[in-house]
Protein backbone atom coordinates (compact mmCIF):
# COMPACT_ATOMS: atom_id res chain seq x y z
CA UNK A 1 0.00 0.00 0.00
CA UNK A 2 1.51 3.69 -0.87
CA UNK A 3 1.75 5.73 1.80
CA UNK A 4 -0.42 8.59 2.80
CA UNK A 5 0.57 11.48 3.61
CA UNK A 6 -0.91 13.07 6.60
CA UNK A 7 -3.42 15.83 6.68
CA UNK A 8 -4.07 15.07 2.88
CA UNK A 9 -7.12 13.39 2.26
CA UNK A 10 -6.55 12.92 -1.66
CA UNK A 11 -6.50 8.90 -2.36
CA UNK A 12 -3.62 7.23 -1.45
CA UNK A 13 -3.18 5.43 -4.66
CA UNK A 14 -3.46 8.89 -7.07
CA UNK A 15 0.28 10.35 -5.65
CA UNK A 16 2.55 7.76 -7.73
CA UNK A 17 0.52 4.96 -9.52
CA UNK A 18 -3.15 5.48 -10.55
CA UNK A 19 -5.56 2.65 -10.58
CA UNK A 20 -5.91 2.40 -14.50
CA UNK A 21 -8.70 0.78 -16.02
CA UNK A 22 -7.94 -1.36 -18.77
CA UNK A 23 -10.67 -2.71 -21.19
CA UNK A 24 -10.19 -6.11 -22.13
CA UNK A 25 -11.35 -6.77 -26.37
CA UNK A 26 -14.29 -8.36 -26.66
CA UNK A 27 -14.09 -12.32 -28.39
CA UNK A 28 -16.61 -11.16 -31.08
CA UNK A 29 -14.68 -7.81 -31.87
CA UNK A 30 -14.19 -8.38 -35.44
CA UNK A 31 -18.41 -8.05 -35.72
CA UNK A 32 -17.85 -4.56 -34.74
CA UNK A 33 -16.71 -3.10 -37.42
CA UNK A 34 -17.23 -3.74 -41.36
CA UNK A 35 -13.87 -3.86 -42.03
CA UNK A 36 -12.61 -6.19 -39.25
CA UNK A 37 -14.95 -8.57 -40.36
CA UNK A 38 -14.17 -8.08 -43.90
CA UNK A 39 -10.45 -9.15 -43.05
CA UNK A 40 -11.52 -11.87 -40.54
CA UNK A 41 -13.29 -13.62 -43.71
CA UNK A 42 -10.37 -13.13 -46.04
CA UNK A 43 -8.26 -14.39 -43.52
CA UNK A 44 -10.53 -17.33 -43.05
CA UNK A 45 -10.65 -17.89 -47.47
CA UNK A 46 -7.49 -19.34 -46.74
CA UNK A 47 -8.67 -22.46 -45.52
CA UNK A 48 -10.79 -22.66 -48.68
CA UNK A 49 -8.04 -22.08 -51.07
CA UNK A 50 -6.08 -24.68 -49.21
CA UNK A 51 -9.17 -26.76 -49.82
CA UNK A 52 -8.65 -25.89 -53.50
CA UNK A 53 -4.89 -27.22 -53.34
CA UNK A 54 -5.83 -30.30 -52.05
CA UNK A 55 -8.57 -31.00 -54.16
CA UNK A 56 -6.61 -30.40 -57.43
CA UNK A 57 -3.79 -32.66 -55.60
CA UNK A 58 -6.80 -35.51 -55.35
CA UNK A 59 -7.42 -35.13 -59.04
CA UNK A 60 -3.91 -35.27 -59.88
CA UNK A 61 -3.52 -38.51 -57.74
CA UNK A 62 -6.38 -40.12 -59.27
CA UNK A 63 -5.36 -39.65 -62.69
CA UNK A 64 -2.09 -41.10 -61.73
CA UNK A 65 -4.06 -44.41 -60.54
CA UNK A 66 -5.87 -44.84 -64.19
CA UNK A 67 -9.18 -44.39 -65.52
CA UNK A 68 -10.96 -46.49 -63.35
CA UNK A 69 -9.73 -44.54 -60.05
CA UNK A 70 -10.99 -41.11 -62.44
CA UNK A 71 -14.38 -41.88 -62.69
CA UNK A 72 -14.58 -43.13 -58.80
CA UNK A 73 -13.07 -39.65 -58.44
CA UNK A 74 -15.59 -37.40 -60.95
CA UNK A 75 -18.98 -39.47 -59.31
CA UNK A 76 -17.52 -38.38 -55.76
CA UNK A 77 -16.38 -34.36 -57.10
CA UNK A 78 -20.47 -34.20 -58.09
CA UNK A 79 -21.85 -35.67 -54.92
CA UNK A 80 -23.83 -32.95 -53.35
CA UNK A 81 -21.79 -32.28 -50.22
CA UNK A 82 -18.44 -31.83 -52.53
CA UNK A 83 -20.30 -29.64 -55.07
CA UNK A 84 -21.24 -27.54 -51.93
CA UNK A 85 -17.83 -27.05 -50.53
CA UNK A 86 -16.73 -26.25 -53.96
CA UNK A 87 -19.37 -23.45 -54.63
CA UNK A 88 -18.77 -22.17 -51.24
CA UNK A 89 -14.68 -22.17 -51.37
CA UNK A 90 -14.91 -20.70 -54.93
CA UNK A 91 -16.44 -17.55 -53.36
CA UNK A 92 -14.24 -17.11 -51.17
CA UNK A 93 -11.01 -17.73 -53.45
CA UNK A 94 -13.07 -14.99 -55.26
CA UNK A 95 -13.40 -13.00 -52.32
CA UNK A 96 -9.82 -13.16 -51.40
CA UNK A 97 -8.95 -12.76 -54.56
CA UNK A 98 -10.61 -9.01 -55.09
CA UNK A 99 -10.39 -8.08 -51.50
CA UNK A 100 -6.46 -8.81 -52.14
CA UNK A 101 -6.63 -6.94 -55.42
CA UNK A 102 -7.57 -3.71 -53.55
CA UNK A 103 -5.07 -3.83 -51.11
CA UNK A 104 -2.07 -4.12 -53.41
CA UNK A 105 -1.94 -0.19 -54.49
CA UNK A 106 -1.36 -0.01 -50.69
CA UNK A 107 1.37 -2.81 -50.49
CA UNK A 108 2.95 -1.50 -53.82
CA UNK A 109 3.74 1.61 -55.06
CA UNK A 110 4.62 1.86 -58.61
CA UNK A 111 6.60 4.87 -60.40
CA UNK A 112 6.64 5.38 -63.95
CA UNK A 113 9.10 8.35 -64.61
CA UNK A 114 9.47 9.19 -61.17
CA UNK A 115 5.58 10.33 -60.79
CA UNK A 116 3.50 7.45 -58.74
CA UNK A 117 0.91 5.78 -60.66
CA UNK A 118 -2.62 5.84 -59.30
CA UNK A 119 -3.97 2.96 -57.27
CA UNK A 120 -6.46 2.23 -59.73
CA UNK A 121 -3.73 1.30 -62.18
CA UNK A 122 -2.45 -1.54 -59.91
CA UNK A 123 -5.66 -2.71 -59.21
CA UNK A 124 -6.78 -2.80 -62.68
CA UNK A 125 -3.05 -4.37 -63.89
CA UNK A 126 -3.82 -7.43 -61.18
CA UNK A 127 -7.50 -8.15 -63.04
CA UNK A 128 -6.03 -7.79 -66.27
CA UNK A 129 -3.63 -10.31 -65.19
CA UNK A 130 -5.88 -12.40 -63.88
CA UNK A 131 -8.18 -12.58 -66.34
CA UNK A 132 -5.19 -13.36 -68.98
CA UNK A 133 -4.42 -15.98 -66.45
CA UNK A 134 -7.83 -17.42 -66.57
CA UNK A 135 -8.08 -16.94 -70.34
CA UNK A 136 -4.98 -18.98 -70.92
CA UNK A 137 -6.41 -21.92 -68.83
CA UNK A 138 -9.45 -22.01 -70.56
CA UNK A 139 -8.03 -21.97 -74.04
CA UNK A 140 -6.00 -24.83 -72.53
CA UNK A 141 -9.29 -26.86 -71.51
CA UNK A 142 -11.31 -26.27 -74.10
CA UNK A 143 -9.68 -25.59 -77.34
CA UNK A 144 -6.34 -26.16 -76.93
CA UNK B 1 -30.89 20.81 -37.29
CA UNK B 2 -31.48 20.99 -33.73
CA UNK B 3 -30.16 23.62 -31.40
CA UNK B 4 -28.69 21.06 -29.00
CA UNK B 5 -27.40 17.52 -29.24
CA UNK B 6 -26.97 14.83 -26.27
CA UNK B 7 -23.21 14.19 -25.48
CA UNK B 8 -22.53 10.61 -23.70
CA UNK B 9 -19.25 10.76 -22.21
CA UNK B 10 -17.68 8.04 -20.65
CA UNK B 11 -16.74 8.74 -16.90
CA UNK B 12 -14.03 7.23 -15.09
CA UNK B 13 -13.13 8.49 -11.97
CA UNK B 14 -10.60 5.59 -9.89
CA UNK B 15 -11.61 6.72 -6.67
CA UNK B 16 -15.47 6.35 -6.56
CA UNK B 17 -15.40 3.75 -9.10
CA UNK B 18 -14.30 0.63 -10.71
CA UNK B 19 -15.75 0.64 -14.13
CA UNK B 20 -16.64 3.43 -16.38
CA UNK B 21 -20.15 4.97 -16.77
CA UNK B 22 -21.93 6.84 -19.14
CA UNK B 23 -22.73 10.55 -17.97
CA UNK B 24 -24.98 12.53 -20.78
CA UNK B 25 -24.89 16.19 -21.07
CA UNK B 26 -26.69 18.32 -23.46
CA UNK B 27 -24.84 20.99 -25.72
CA UNK B 28 -25.29 23.95 -28.53
CA UNK B 29 -25.45 22.08 -31.73
CA UNK B 30 -23.77 24.76 -33.51
CA UNK B 31 -22.43 24.58 -37.29
CA UNK B 32 -19.13 25.53 -36.54
CA UNK B 33 -18.77 23.54 -33.41
CA UNK B 34 -16.68 20.66 -32.86
CA UNK B 35 -16.63 17.67 -30.41
CA UNK B 36 -14.23 19.43 -28.40
CA UNK B 37 -16.02 22.41 -28.14
CA UNK B 38 -18.95 20.34 -26.91
CA UNK B 39 -16.76 18.79 -24.14
CA UNK B 40 -15.46 22.59 -23.52
CA UNK B 41 -18.65 23.54 -23.06
CA UNK B 42 -19.52 20.27 -20.91
CA UNK B 43 -16.18 21.38 -18.82
CA UNK B 44 -16.57 25.06 -18.52
CA UNK B 45 -20.36 24.90 -17.88
CA UNK B 46 -21.50 21.84 -16.31
CA UNK B 47 -19.18 19.52 -15.11
CA UNK B 48 -15.87 21.44 -14.56
CA UNK B 49 -14.73 17.61 -13.00
CA UNK B 50 -14.44 15.97 -16.77
CA UNK B 51 -11.32 15.20 -17.62
CA UNK B 52 -9.57 14.68 -21.01
CA UNK B 53 -6.57 15.82 -23.31
CA UNK B 54 -6.08 18.80 -25.65
CA UNK B 55 -4.25 21.55 -26.74
CA UNK B 56 -4.28 23.09 -30.48
CA UNK B 57 -7.80 22.24 -31.28
CA UNK B 58 -6.40 23.04 -35.39
CA UNK B 59 -5.57 19.16 -35.99
CA UNK B 60 -1.63 19.12 -35.38
CA UNK B 61 -0.73 18.72 -31.77
CA UNK B 62 -2.19 15.40 -31.79
CA UNK B 63 -3.84 15.41 -28.19
CA UNK B 64 -7.59 15.37 -28.72
CA UNK B 65 -7.67 11.95 -30.35
CA UNK B 66 -11.15 9.83 -28.55
CA UNK B 67 -13.66 7.41 -29.75
CA UNK B 68 -16.60 9.12 -31.47
CA UNK B 69 -19.66 6.85 -31.91
CA UNK B 70 -16.92 4.32 -32.11
CA UNK B 71 -14.52 5.47 -34.44
CA UNK B 72 -11.24 6.87 -33.54
CA UNK B 73 -11.31 10.84 -34.55
CA UNK B 74 -9.66 13.88 -33.50
CA UNK B 75 -12.12 15.58 -31.43
CA UNK B 76 -11.22 19.14 -33.42
CA UNK B 77 -11.53 18.19 -36.56
CA UNK B 78 -15.10 15.92 -36.00
CA UNK B 79 -18.26 18.48 -36.53
CA UNK B 80 -21.11 17.72 -33.98
CA UNK B 81 -23.35 19.10 -36.73
CA UNK B 82 -22.67 15.60 -38.90
CA UNK B 83 -23.84 13.41 -35.72
CA UNK B 84 -27.24 15.49 -35.83
CA UNK B 85 -29.69 14.74 -33.94
CA UNK B 86 -26.99 12.63 -32.19
CA UNK B 87 -26.73 11.43 -29.62
CA UNK B 88 -23.01 11.36 -29.90
CA UNK B 89 -20.96 8.86 -27.81
CA UNK B 90 -17.33 10.06 -26.73
CA UNK B 91 -15.17 7.27 -25.23
CA UNK B 92 -11.15 7.25 -24.36
CA UNK B 93 -9.19 5.86 -27.11
CA UNK B 94 -9.54 2.15 -27.35
CA UNK B 95 -6.76 -0.56 -27.13
CA UNK B 96 -5.23 2.19 -24.25
CA UNK B 97 -5.58 2.34 -20.31
CA UNK B 98 -7.66 4.55 -19.21
CA UNK B 99 -6.43 7.55 -16.47
CA UNK B 100 -9.49 9.27 -15.76
CA UNK B 101 -12.73 10.05 -17.68
CA UNK B 102 -11.07 10.41 -21.42
CA UNK B 103 -7.28 10.03 -20.74
CA UNK B 104 -5.61 7.91 -21.81
CA UNK B 105 -2.63 6.05 -20.92
CA UNK B 106 -0.18 6.54 -23.85
CA UNK B 107 3.34 5.27 -21.82
CA UNK B 108 3.65 2.33 -24.25
CA UNK B 109 3.66 4.74 -27.48
CA UNK B 110 5.88 6.63 -25.86
CA UNK B 111 8.39 3.83 -25.05
CA UNK B 112 7.94 2.55 -28.76
CA UNK B 113 8.72 5.71 -30.72
CA UNK B 114 12.29 5.68 -29.78
CA UNK B 115 13.24 2.26 -30.30
CA UNK B 116 12.45 2.55 -34.04
CA UNK B 117 15.06 5.76 -33.94
CA UNK B 118 12.61 8.23 -35.27
CA UNK B 119 15.48 10.59 -36.53
CA UNK B 120 18.15 11.16 -38.79
CA UNK B 121 20.89 8.26 -38.46
CA UNK B 122 24.62 9.04 -40.01
CA UNK B 123 27.29 6.75 -40.05
CA UNK B 124 29.72 9.77 -39.64
CA UNK B 125 28.73 13.04 -39.35
CA UNK B 126 29.68 16.00 -42.14
CA UNK B 127 31.51 18.69 -40.87
CA UNK B 128 29.97 21.60 -40.50
CA UNK B 129 31.39 23.57 -43.05
CA UNK B 130 30.65 21.44 -45.84
CA UNK B 131 27.08 23.00 -44.95
CA UNK B 132 24.05 20.59 -44.76
CA UNK B 133 22.74 17.24 -46.46
CA UNK B 134 21.10 18.92 -49.08
CA UNK B 135 18.00 16.81 -50.76
CA UNK B 136 16.01 17.34 -53.98
CA UNK B 137 11.88 17.81 -53.94
CA UNK B 138 11.99 13.95 -55.41
CA UNK B 139 13.84 12.71 -52.90
CA UNK B 140 11.56 14.30 -50.36
CA UNK B 141 8.43 13.13 -52.05
CA UNK B 142 9.57 9.58 -51.30
CA UNK B 143 9.18 10.25 -47.40
CA UNK B 144 7.14 12.82 -47.03
CA UNK B 145 3.47 11.38 -46.82
CA UNK B 146 5.11 9.37 -43.61
CA UNK B 147 6.47 12.73 -41.88
CA UNK B 148 2.72 14.23 -41.77
CA UNK B 149 2.09 12.11 -38.46
CA UNK B 150 1.11 13.52 -35.57
CA UNK B 151 1.49 11.25 -33.04
CA UNK B 152 -2.28 10.86 -32.70
CA UNK B 153 -2.47 7.44 -32.15
CA UNK B 154 -5.84 6.90 -33.76
CA UNK B 155 -3.96 4.00 -35.58
CA UNK B 156 -3.29 1.97 -32.43
CA UNK B 157 -7.22 2.40 -30.88
CA UNK B 158 -7.97 1.32 -34.66
CA UNK B 159 -5.63 -1.69 -34.86
CA UNK B 160 -7.26 -5.07 -33.51
CA UNK B 161 -3.63 -6.48 -33.63
CA UNK B 162 -2.33 -4.17 -31.08
CA UNK B 163 -5.61 -4.67 -29.16
CA UNK B 164 -4.96 -8.34 -28.89
CA UNK B 165 -1.51 -7.96 -28.33
CA UNK B 166 0.30 -4.91 -27.03
CA UNK B 167 3.42 -5.78 -27.62
CA UNK B 168 3.16 -5.12 -31.40
CA UNK B 169 5.15 -1.64 -32.32
CA UNK B 170 1.79 -0.42 -33.84
CA UNK B 171 1.46 1.44 -36.96
CA UNK B 172 2.33 5.00 -36.16
CA UNK B 173 6.00 4.11 -35.30
CA UNK B 174 6.80 1.63 -37.96
CA UNK B 175 5.53 4.72 -40.52
CA UNK B 176 7.88 6.64 -38.84
CA UNK B 177 10.46 4.70 -39.20
CA UNK B 178 9.96 4.09 -42.36
CA UNK B 179 9.76 7.74 -42.82
CA UNK B 180 13.53 7.76 -42.17
CA UNK B 181 14.25 4.69 -44.15
CA UNK B 182 13.34 7.07 -47.15
CA UNK B 183 14.89 10.01 -46.35
CA UNK B 184 18.19 9.94 -48.59
CA UNK B 185 20.22 11.85 -45.80
CA UNK B 186 20.02 9.08 -43.57
CA UNK B 187 21.61 5.62 -43.28
CA UNK B 188 20.24 4.36 -40.38
CA UNK B 189 17.81 1.55 -42.35
CA UNK B 190 20.22 -1.51 -41.16
CA UNK B 191 19.80 -0.44 -37.45
CA UNK B 192 16.17 -0.17 -38.03
CA UNK B 193 15.83 -3.13 -40.01
CA UNK B 194 16.73 -5.06 -36.23
CA UNK B 195 14.44 -3.73 -34.39
CA UNK B 196 11.37 -3.59 -37.16
CA UNK B 197 11.82 -7.53 -38.42
CA UNK B 198 11.54 -8.89 -34.96
CA UNK B 199 8.03 -10.62 -34.36
CA UNK B 200 6.72 -7.74 -32.90
CA UNK B 201 7.51 -5.46 -35.63
CA UNK B 202 6.54 -5.72 -39.46
CA UNK B 203 5.39 -9.12 -38.85
CA UNK B 204 2.64 -9.00 -36.36
CA UNK B 205 0.66 -6.78 -39.08
CA UNK B 206 -2.03 -8.80 -40.43
CA UNK B 207 -2.91 -6.18 -43.11
CA UNK B 208 -6.12 -5.29 -41.67
CA UNK B 209 -5.95 -1.66 -43.21
CA UNK B 210 -7.85 0.48 -40.57
CA UNK B 211 -4.91 2.45 -39.27
CA UNK B 212 -4.86 3.71 -42.77
CA UNK B 213 -8.41 4.62 -42.51
CA UNK B 214 -8.83 6.43 -39.06
CA UNK B 215 -5.10 8.69 -40.06
CA UNK B 216 -6.20 12.33 -39.82
CA UNK B 217 -3.19 13.08 -41.76
CA UNK B 218 -3.60 10.78 -44.58
CA UNK B 219 -0.05 8.98 -43.59
CA UNK B 220 -0.87 5.88 -44.52
CA UNK B 221 0.51 3.36 -41.90
CA UNK B 222 -0.65 0.51 -43.31
CA UNK B 223 1.35 1.26 -46.53
CA UNK B 224 4.68 1.31 -44.91
CA UNK B 225 4.08 -1.87 -43.12
CA UNK B 226 3.44 -3.83 -46.30
CA UNK B 227 6.51 -1.86 -48.12
CA UNK B 228 8.84 -2.63 -44.93
CA UNK B 229 7.66 -6.21 -45.16
CA UNK B 230 8.92 -6.13 -48.82
CA UNK B 231 11.79 -4.80 -48.29
CA UNK B 232 12.54 -6.99 -44.91
CA UNK B 233 11.91 -10.62 -47.08
CA UNK B 234 14.23 -9.03 -49.83
CA UNK B 235 16.96 -8.18 -47.10
CA UNK B 236 16.57 -11.76 -45.98
CA UNK B 237 16.46 -13.50 -49.07
CA UNK B 238 20.10 -11.52 -50.26
CA UNK B 239 22.15 -13.75 -48.66
CA UNK B 240 21.18 -16.94 -50.51
CA UNK B 241 21.29 -15.12 -53.97
CA UNK B 242 24.55 -12.96 -53.32
CA UNK B 243 27.51 -14.36 -52.37
CA UNK B 244 29.73 -12.75 -50.37
CA UNK B 245 27.92 -9.62 -50.78
CA UNK B 246 27.20 -7.33 -47.11
CA UNK B 247 24.75 -8.81 -45.13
Amino acid sequence: MPRRVPHDDRPAYTEFLPRWYRPRMSTYWWLKRRAYLTFILRELSSVFVAWFVVFLLMLVAAVSRGEESYRQFLSWSGSPVVVVLNLVSLFFVVFHAVTWFNLAPQAMPVRLRGKRIPGSWVTASNYAAWAVASALVAWLLLGG
Amino acid sequence: MADRIALQVLRYRPEQEAEPTVEQYEVPCRKDWVVLDGLNYVKDRLDGSLSYRWSCRMGICGSCGMMVNGEPKLTCATFLADYDPGPVRVEPLSNFPVIRDLVIEMGDFMRKLPAVKPWIVRKEEKPLPEGGYLQTPEQMDEYKQFSMCINCMLCYAACPVYGLDPTFLGPAAIALAQRYNLDSRDQGARERLEILSQHDGIWGCTFVGECTKVCPKDVDPAAAIQRYKLKAALEWLKPFFLWGSER
